[in-house]
């Protein structure tokens, strides 16, 4: 598993209201394969996942993937660090399934038909089998969100940091993303609001107010969050 | 207007599929470039003909053709109603033929071409422009980011007009015009995230050698 590290990393953020602390000197070594974070609307969680890919940068600290500092070496932290947003539609940036995994695989598959046989391959393995001509806008909720996963993972990377896969998805296609994101190889940093789903994972952070309250074995976090909520 | 302006791709085996996207992107170059250059309404009207033959030839269906010229109709009544009164009708027919037949002829193209295919013609296109410090691979996804743009945004226009709607605001320029242009910066937005998360763009070493 990669070593996430993030030293002393603040985030501050200008609003109409003034500055705004996202983030306060947050210490943080993560090494385990299923991190959950959870925690209140706006309480930091996201700022957190998207500092380790970069998407956000911090105003003060380090953030460090495997020894590689992500505000000097984004690129090379991109390759291994993959993100998923909540709303896959905003991922999806091709106008069919097969090409918008194909647009993730022209760095390994010069070749376009190639290619296109590695997407019609990642599309099967995420269940999408058959859909690789089918416009983005025509797919499902759980299907649109299982290729926005497919395309990010497509090029194998270390990590997958997803923000609230789940949360725009109705039960079924919730617990289908839950399953598949548990079951994969990568390490699993999980922005989540279902605690079912975040007990599942072998350790979790509660994010309150920008920093982190409490941090243990998921269980137990859950639990916590779950008294003082 | 609606989303398939352009029409998604449709795999199939016509004699359009099979040719190379680069054959294609440049009949429709220079088919722009005639019929720009050709003022009158009988090559607009011959125009619209070809590309209707055409687009019979790719097998597009029928309901795909139909709803790109429904998305082009107000356009072509009000554009066509106000050259007709303003030039009279010659000039009326040549510039709505011509706008038809370019919508039709690209519609053709993205329907039978996939994405894929015309960001790798793009991007071979652009190469030789790489000592002026120009992006090939750049270049080719902002050319497909245009196709994916046009109908997401009319998708973002239908979905604003529907919330003005509901709350009985459809009358009210701002209500439709305001949101709507803040969403297509949120999405602009969202899309560039995306871009950059999934590391597009940002690889030098992914670029043709």
């Amino acid at each position: 598993m990669a070593r996430i590290e993030l030293d002393r990393v603040t985030v501050r953020r200008e609003t109409a209201d003034g500055d705004l602390l996202a983030l306060d000197e947050t210490d943080l070594t993560l090494t385990e394969g299923r991190i959950a974070l959870i925690g209140p609307n706006g309480a930091g969680k996201s700022t957190l996942a998207r500092l380790v890919n970069g998407l956000v940068t911090a105003t003060s600290g380090t953030v460090r993937v495997d020894g590689l500092d992500v505000a000097r070496e984004g690129r090379e932290v991109r390759r291994r660090v993959a993100f998923s947003f909540t709303d896959p539609k905003a991922q999806l940036v091709m106008p069919t399934a097969g090409e918008d995994v194909a647009l993730s695989l022209r760095r390994s598959h010069r070749d376009p038909g190639e290619r296109r046989e590695a997407a019609r391959k990642v599309l099967a393995r995420f269940g999408l089998e058959g859909l690789e001509d089918r416009s983005v806008h025509a797919l499902s909720g759980g299907q649109a969100q299982l290729l926005a996963l497919a395309g990010v993972l497509a090029t194998d990377p270390d990590v997958l940091v997803a923000d609230e896969p789940t949360t725009l998805l109705d039960l079924g296609n919730a617990r289908r993303v839950g399953d598949l994101l548990l079951g994969l190889d990568q390490q699993l940093l999980l922005v989540t609001h279902d605690l079912e789903l975040a007990t599942r994972c072998e350790r979790a952070l509660l994010v309150v107010g920008g920093r982190v309250a409490a941090d243990g074995s998921a269980a137990e976090v859950v639990e916590h969050y779950r008294s003082i909520a | 207007m609606s989303r398939t302006l352009l029409g998604a791709y449709r795999p199939g085996t016509t004699l359009l599929h099979r040719l190379p996207s680069g054959a294609k992107l440049t009949a429709l170059l220079l088919a722009g470039l005639v019929l720009t250059l050709l003022t009158g309404w009988r090559s607009a009207l011959a125009g619209v003909a070809v590309a209707l033959l055409l687009a019979v030839l790719s097998r597009m269906p029928l309901r795909s053709l139909a709803r790109s010229l429904r998305g082009l109709a107000l356009l072509a009544i009000v554009l066509g109603g106000w050259l007709t009164w303003q030039a009279g009708w010659p000039r009326a027919v040549a510039t709505v033929g011509d706008l038809v037949a370019l919508v039709l002829l690209a519609t053709v193209v993205t329907t039978t071409t996939p994405v894929d295919a015309i960001l790798d013609t793009i991007t071979s296109v652009a190469r030789p422009l790489r000592p002026l410090g120009v992006d090939p691979e750049r270049v080719g996804l902002a050319f497909s980011l245009v196709l994916r743009t046009i109908p997401a945004t009319l998708g973002l226009a239908e979905e604003t007009r529907d919330a003005a709607r509901a709350r009985g605001l459809e009358r009210d320029p701002r209500a439709r015009l305001t949101p709507f242009v803040l969403r297509v910066v949120a999405d602009a937005q969202a899309t560039g995230e995306a871009l950059h998360a999934r590391g597009v763009g940002d690889d030098r070493d992914h670029r043709e050698t």
